[in-house]
């Protein structure tokens, strides 16, 4: 069961519910629509930052509150620096919310049947729950155990505060009210940013290719049969390309 | 009540590499030949352009063209003494869906498997004494031989494509290939990948201890290339898309651009995908196979295709599991140590570390699935001496990478913090200044490590899961720790800026990691029915009709890749029924 839907927070950004569904399900319709796209398309390549498409913008699965904690999370772990802008402007807290509220979200590869047991720490996950509806318990399990512990929810936390509960969560050190493992609430979190902060921009992570310049790795078009050699022990430097700039 | 398809020559369950070679050699000498595929059909044109089949998240994250989880798993567990559970996400392993199945998706790496391995039980009773294979390992030879493969081997190089140097050609030593390979006739039919800095640091390294590197032989052409059935290949891109992906210019081998498309062209062959073999029929008096059950994933309904000859060509561990519902033979048991299917379940073991270089740049990202160079010395060399290490088996050891894919490869040195500015200093300043040094190891068969049917959990459509029920045991722990002491021996004489220390899998299996779909066992060969399922024809003792080709006919498992033998092993199946069963039905070997 899903919570109803917030309004969005953005300046200048006001649509219904219906609208920001809409606009999700047209970012999955571009995706679907790659190969068709790219298989008749013979012009040259058009860089296009993705951040700004307006289909990226808006939360279809957080709740206000739930916001509030992606972001802090996302420009906690990914903050604004030489290297990146932070995650919420590179639209890390964008994919989580995407990639929660689309298939893999639901469980759509995941085995969810019963009987449920813990297992041994070899079995792997074990929960009844899929990554949407763990990730919503986590959050709120995490602002309750923050409220109680440090008075406040994470997002209003200081930076100090925030380090030591996502340290916390990493090395399995709490455990929520409700039972609910705080590290296997965090190795999803975790996965997700890195997703987010690393995925081509098609899924509005990564805005601008900015983790991929940070790295420099040159994108998804690579013909390297003869840069093999002659960019051996050499810095090998190109335009940048995602999925997006070539669609 | 089950919809009847009139009977054919053949019905052949699953369209990867051994389906494949069976569909298009059987229907091209005339059968008629039906292939069922679980999955969905798939074209390189169409699936694997791009940009889109560079999604690495999609195609890495969420495993885009692996076996759908929610639909099938595997239950699984360390020990008998526990209780089985689903893996209910991916980890360990990621065994390929759809046409062309995991031959779409993996690296390229191919071997040539010997009698080393073949007779590995006659090979160490006669060097080191019965005492000296442990108690529980459950080894033995396999009724065949390099001799009979060799002729196979060659044919499904020039197939798909493999670029290598030999190292024993007709009985010449080359130095620039494998040394301690056994002979081989002719040379590879492409020269190896051009090699990477990585792979010229490892080279040296190894040379310099007196070690034998060569670069892998692997199904990513080097040059493009025409194979012998006329099928183009392009040149490999080092585009760093390939194990997990399809590959778009045609350069790695695959059924999927091979033997597929040749079969259908065939009037002979006719291909039904969405088709999910559910049971093997059998005659009423058990000696032969009639046909196979099937659910057609579209409709919902259930059919069944008669047929003269049945080939089980799944992935491997779903063939033991076909073999399991279908009631066929006797099931295993670990503590009476009676039953054969789903016996001897292998995987394999290894160690790693990071190199880490203040002053190079490897530009990770040009790479390919076979961009490593490898040493054999301590796996095939029979001359290394095992009795110091008390290991059964060996490992290859290796330099490179497969890739420099963002969200999968972005190294840190050890102490690194997770996340926040100092972890995005620490990957921009290493991620052009990586490298791996790796092992692969063998597994050797143990009693308690099996395969059945678990009691508890189903597939979508009703059936049992398999239940798996696999640990490394201390023969592979001596193995590892000795491999990761050679890592770490390569690795420290290269003077790295920072070096990760490499880790021996001595910890139990853990399924939420992945290590490697190499899982081998289950239907396994042997020299008579009493100690397997089938023959060296890959031909069922208990039904001649019945042929089961992938990795479950492995006894145990190598520290090399399977598909090389496996593709030798179609290839010669194939010739076997096109030239002697088809004549005259019944059992090949009495």
């Amino acid at each position: 069961m899903e919570k109803p839907k917030g309004p969005n927070t953005e300046p200048g950004f006001q649509l219904n519910r219906r609208a920001l569904l809409k606009s999700a399900v047209s970012t999955v319709a571009i995706g679907s629509s790659l190969t068709a796209v790219a298989q008749t398309n013979s012009n040259p390549p058009k860089p296009q930052p993705i951040a700004t498409q307006a289909s990226t913008k808006g939360y279809v699965f957080f709740t206000p509150a739930e916001q509030e904690f992606i972001e802090a999370v996302v420009d906690h772990m990914i903050p604004a620096d030489q290297f990146s802008p932070k995650g919420s402007d590179l639209g890390v807290n964008i994919f989580i919310d995407r990639a929660l509220n689309d298939g893999w979200g639901k469980g759509d590869r995941l085995y969810l049947n019963g009987p449920w047991q813990p297992g041994t720490p070899f079995q792997g996950y074990q929960l009844p729950m899929n990554p949407a509806e763990l990730f919503r318990l986590g959050i709120e399990q995490c602002n309750q155990y923050c409220l109680k512990n440090l008075q406040n929810t994470f997002h209003l936390l200081p930076k100090n505060s925030k380090e030591d509960v996502l340290k916390k969560l990493q090395s399995g050190q709490i455990t929520f009210a409700n039972g609910l493992s705080g590290k296997t609430f965090f190795d999803l979190l975790y996965q997700t940013v890195i997703e987010g902060f690393f995925c081509d921009p098609i899924y509005g992570g990564n805005a601008d290719k900015a983790s991929w310049r940070m790295l420099g790795f040159p994108g998804v078009i690579a013909t390297h049969a003869i840069n093999i050699e002659t960019f051996k022990n050499k810095k090998y430097v190109s335009n940048t390309l995602s999925i997006s700039d070539i669609s | 009540m089950a919809k009847s398809f009139p009977e054919v020559d053949v019905v052949i369950v699953g369209m990867g590499w051994c389906g494949g070679i069976l569909a298009k050699e059987l229907s091209e000498s005339g059968m008629k030949v039906v292939g069922l595929e679980r999955g969905a059909t798939r074209t390189v044109e169409n699936d694997f352009s791009v940009p889109h089949i560079r999604d690495e998240l999609e195609y890495h994250a969420r495993t885009g063209l692996a076996q759908n989880l929610k639909k099938e798993t595997w239950t699984v567990r360390n020990q008998i003494s526990e209780t089985a559970l689903p893996m209910r996400k991916y980890g360990s392993f990621i065994p390929g869906d759809g046409l062309g199945g995991s031959g779409v998706h993996w690296n390229g790496q191919t071997w040539r498997w010997t009698d080393m391995e073949f007779k590995i039980k006659s090979n160490y009773v006669e060097r080191y004494g019965k005492k000296f294979i442990p108690e529980d390992m459950t080894i033995q030879d396999w009724g065949i031989t390099y001799a009979e493969l060799e002729p196979y081997y060659d044919h499904f190089e020039k197939i798909a494509a493999v670029s290598g140097v030999a190292g024993n050609l007709n009985g010449q030593i080359k130095n620039e290939g494998n040394p301690f390979e056994a002979p081989r006739k002719n040379q590879y039919p492409l020269p190896p990948l051009k090699q990477s800095l990585a792979c010229d640091l490892f080279t040296k390294a190894a040379k310099d201890l007196g070690y034998h590197p060569f670069p892998i032989a692997t199904a990513n052409a080097s040059a493009a290339y025409k194979n012998p059935d006329g099928i183009q290949f392009g040149q490999c891109q080092y585009c760093g898309f390939c194990e997990k992906f399809g590959c778009e210019s045609n350069a790695k081998g695959s059924p999927l651009n091979t033997v597929i498309p040749i079969a259908m062209r065939q009037p002979t062959f006719e291909l039904r995908t969405n088709s999910w073999v559910t049971k093997v029929v059998m005659s009423k008096d058990k000696k032969q196979a009639t046909g196979v059950n099937y659910l057609n994933t579209v409709t919902g309904e259930e059919c069944f295709q008669a047929a003269k000859i049945v080939i089980l060509a799944a992935f491997g561990l779903n063939n033991t599991q076909l073999m399991l519902t279908s009631g066929i033979g006797s099931v295993y048991d670990p503590v009476s140590q009676k039953g054969l299917i789903g016996k001897n379940y292998a995987y394999q073991t290894g160690a790693n570390a990071n190199l880490f270089f203040k002053d190079k740049i490897f530009n990770p990202f040009m790479s390919a699935g076979g961009l490593i160079t490898v040493m054999d010395d301590f796996h095939a060399n029979w001359d290394f001496d095992r009795s110091p290490q008390n290991f059964i088996g060996g490992a290859t050891i290796w330099g490179g990478f497969f890739n420099g894919r963002p969200l999968e490869y972005h190294p840190t040195p050890p102490g690194t913090p997770s996340w926040g500015s100092a972890w995005k200093e620490s990957m921009a300043t290493w991620y052009q200044k990586t490298m791996r040094i790796a092992a692969n190891g063998s597994v050797m068969p143990n009693r308690y490590n099996y395969l059945d049917l678990d009691s508890t959990y189903k597939n979508a459509a009703g059936t049992p899961l398999m239940r798996m029920t696999f640990d490394y045991k201390p023969n592979e722990h001596r193995l590892s720790t000795f491999a990761a002491g050679l890592i770490d021996q390569i690795g420290k004489s290269l003077n790295p800026t920072m070096m990760t220390k490499p880790a021996p899998r001595v910890t139990p299996w853990n399924a939420a990691v992945y290590q490697s779909t190499h899982n081998t066992g289950g239907t396994i060969m042997g020299t008579n029915p009493s100690n397997s399922v089938v023959n060296k024809n890959c031909q069922s003792w208990d039904l001649h009709n019945l042929f089961i080709l992938g990795s479950s006919v492995f006894p145990h498992n190598s520290a090399y890749n399977p598909t090389g033998l496996l593709g030798a092993l179609s290839y010669r199946t194939a010739d076997i029924i096109k030239t002697i069963y088809q004549k005259n039905p019944g059992k090949l070997i009495t």
